[in-house]
């Protein structure tokens, strides 16, 4: 669990983070959305004290972070810089190696988590272990920023932009890893984005901000149906907002009794996917694996933001 | 095989631009005496040009094959390695034309008349000289086949110089009456060079990583080091033999652990400061040029700031760091010449002992060493500073 209260950051007269408060719970995500320059970075970057803050407190579990010696904490946090911010005079394993050796973890187990972390990357041990970082492409460099970030299997976990170099394609892929991984290691995430569709897929709760000011901090569904401000309802983007809040359920939650033609679709298909088929189809249900049909119907409903 | 060409063909064979810059310096070299020829060490002598300096026909055989040679290296399409191969044919004909003509010109047991290389032995050296140079850096070789040439270059050298093919040239027999002065003017000058980069480096690490951690602190410190360097070298030496004989003097204990006004001590103080400079603003340079991202990155890993200074910052700064050592290094052997005038040593006794008695081949025996260590060294510490160089890739 992170608690911050009160966190804020000035730097000579300017304020760029004004007074936030907020809890994620722990192996929750938080994701951090707002434009260019409103303060997401330097307000992840106090939680790990990487910016000293000007008034305020960082709770990590039961602990108050300004008493523990910055490096001690930092070493307890994972952190993927903006940018992947690689060595660049060492391997991959060597890069990846770094959190555990300063930990003083055996060989054996690091090279193990090594190859553990590269596999789980998608990129092939024997392959990528003795590489440079720059034979590697941005968006492998920065797979890689996240890898050595969850190294020492941290209990907190930041993340800046992680995904930036990444293709659309590529990207929803690593979004589901990083969900996955992080769903396995109870790892509590705080991940800044300036792309609310991330900010949707991700998070267990988004925070918006927007000149250092913490707009409105709650689950999607809230920010998307209840925006607190006009500039939170700018941010989500009125045409996307059905397609985002479909995109939070999957179908096998909204599926009620009865029959319907064609192939059944997995349970975890998300009613944004389902709409498309039911609009691509002609159709007006659809069969789920393991009974029962979803209706377009009960998919006009969720769009609308009602019985979530 | 076939020419598959599809341009126009051109009716004059294409010619090389570096060749004909070869062919005219060695062409003008044939016309300038190969040696000069000197009844003793010290009146003016006669100048000889090849034809003439060789006993027989045989100076004419040798202009025939120089020219030869010249022509070939205009032919545009010809291959590096041959290219290279006429420079090596080029510099051991120059050499062995020089030799031979000592050797014919000294009549037996001799010990009085001197024949040395005048500017057309010079001029054809350099015309071949930069033939090879330039095949090399054509070919582009691998580090460990440059680092093989370096090997190689000198062992020819040694090989000359050993098989008695030049005693007779005045250089060298200079230096058989000083062989012993020779070899203990080699150590001083070596002391010299390396004595003062290895204090620089000492001194000038730490500093330029103080200077990094302590903005304030730079431009203090960058101001005097660069006042340092604007004095002029032969005056800085100067400054030196006031500044410690009175410390040699006056403070006990100074004369015991070896400083003095003058001598070697003075001489490694002057060219200690000399390096200061460039090993304390290198290291500044390379520590402040290591990307901003990799920095936050190893601190946000949890890495205490001498860490992420020993094992980042550092590791990068190095190829910058090496550098500095180069230039240093080649800076150093060149201006420890300038110890020979206040007794310091090294080859710079010869030049100024030569420059007092006018003797030219004195001067040539403090000179060439000095510009063949100076250039050993800098070839040496470029392939190294290369080997630790990152590579540019596709580095985002
Ligand atoms: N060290 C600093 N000194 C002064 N101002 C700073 C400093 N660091 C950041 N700022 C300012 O604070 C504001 C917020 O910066 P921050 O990096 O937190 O923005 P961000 O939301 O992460 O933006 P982006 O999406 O572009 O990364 C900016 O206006 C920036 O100029
Ligand atoms: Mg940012």
């Amino acid at each position: 669990m992170i608690r911050i209260e009160n966190l804020s950051k000035t730097y000579g007269d300017t304020t760029v983070v004004q007074p936030v408060s907020l809890t994620i719970e722990k192996g929750h995500i938080a994701a951090l959305v707002g434009t260019s320059g409103s303060g997401k970075t330097t307000l992840l970057r106090m939680i790990n004290r990487l910016v000293e803050p000007s008034s305020g407190k960082v709770w990590i579990g039961d602990e108050d972070a300004a008493t523990i010696a910055p490096h001690l904490l930092r070493r307890r946090i994972g952190y993927a810089i903006q940018g992947h911010g690689l060595f660049p005079h060492r391997t991959l394993a060597q890069n990846i190696a770094m959190v555990p050796q300063l930990l003083g973890w055996k060989p054996r187990d690091i090279s193990d988590r090594v190859d553990e972390l590269l596999t789980l990357f998608q990129l092939d041990p024997a392959r990528f272990r003795d590489r440079m970082p720059h034979q590697l492409s941005g968006g492998q460099q920065q797979r890689v920023g996240v890898a050595r970030a969850l190294a020492a299997r941290p209990e907190v976990l930041l993340m800046d932009e992680p995904f930036g170099a990444l293709d659309p394609v590529i990207r929803a892929k690593a979004q589901d890893d990083l969900r996955d991984i992080q769903r396995q290691l109870g790892t509590t995430l705080v991940i800044v984005t300036h792309d609310m569709e991330e900010a949707v897929t991700l998070g267990d709760r988004i925070a918006v901000m927007d000149k250092g000011v913490l707009l409105q901090y709650g689950p999607p569904t809230e920010i998307l149906t209840h925006p607190a401000t006009p500039f939170v309802e700018a941010l989500i983007g009125k045409a996307e907002r059905p397609f985002r809040l479909l995109s939070l359920s999957h179908i096998g939650d909204i599926a009620v009794p009865g029959e319907a033609e064609g192939p059944a679709l997995p349970r975890d298909t998300s009613a944004r996917d389902a709409l498309a088929q039911c609009l691509w189809l002609g159709r007006d249900r659809l069969a789920v694996q393991g009974g029962g049909v979803v209706t377009l119907e009960a998919l006009r409903t969720r769009a609308k933001g009602d019985g979530a | 095989m076939a020419d598959t060409s599809l341009a126009t063909p051109v009716p004059v064979p294409r010619i090389s631009r570096n060749g004909l810059l070869f062919a005219l310096l060695g062409g003008l070299a044939l016309w300038l005496p190969l040696v000069q020829f000197k009844a003793n060490r010290i009146v003016a002598g006669e100048g000889l040009s090849l034809p003439g300096a060789l006993p027989g026909g045989a100076g004419w055989g040798f202009v025939c094959l120089v020219i030869l040679l010249l022509a070939a290296g205009l032919l545009y399409r010809l291959p590096l390695g041959w290219r290279l191969g006429l420079a090596l044919i080029g510099l051991a004909a120059v050499i062995l034309s020089l030799g031979l003509a000592a050797k014919g010109l000294t009549p037996e047991g001799n010990r009085v008349v001197r024949v040395a290389p005048a500017s057309g032995f010079w001029m054809l050296l350099l015309a071949f000289g930069l033939m090879g140079t330039d095949a090399l850096s054509r070919l582009h070789l691998s580090r460990k086949a440059r680092w093989a040439v370096l090997c190689i270059s000198l062992g020819l050298i040694w090989l000359c110089l050993a098989s008695g093919l030049l005693n007779e040239t005045s250089v060298m027999v200079e230096y058989r009456a000083r062989a012993d002065l020779f070899s203990r003017s080699l150590w001083q000058h070596l002391t010299l060079a390396f004595g003062s980069l290895a204090m620089a480096l000492l001194i000038g690490l730490p500093l330029g990583i103080m200077v990094f951690l302590i903005p304030k602190l730079r431009r203090g410190v960058l101001g005097v080091l660069n006042v340092l360097q604007t004095i002029p070298s032969l005056a800085l030496f100067g400054i030196m033999i006031p500044v410690f004989g009175w410390i040699a003097l006056n403070v006990p204990g100074a004369a015991q652990i070896g400083v003095a006004g003058i001598g070697l001590f003075p001489a490694l103080m002057a060219l200690f400061f000399y390096s200061l400079l460039p090993v304390v603003s290198n290291t500044l340079v390379g520590l402040r040029t290591v990307d901003p991202a990799v920095h936050d990155a190893a601190f946000g890993l949890g890495l205490t700031q001498r860490q992420v200074l020993f094992q980042v910052q550092l590791p990068l700064a190095l190829p910058v760091v090496l550098a500095a050592v180069r230039i240093v290094l080649v800076q150093n052997i060149g201006l420890a010449v300038i110890a020979g005038l206040i007794g310091g040593g090294g080859f710079g006794s010869f030049v100024f002992q030569g420059l007092n008695q006018t003797a030219m081949d004195l001067i040539l025996l403090g000179a060439l060493p000095t510009i063949l260590l100076a250039l050993v060294a800098g070839v040496a510490l470029d392939l190294m500073v290369e080997a630790i160089s990152p590579k540019k890739g596709n580095v985002t």
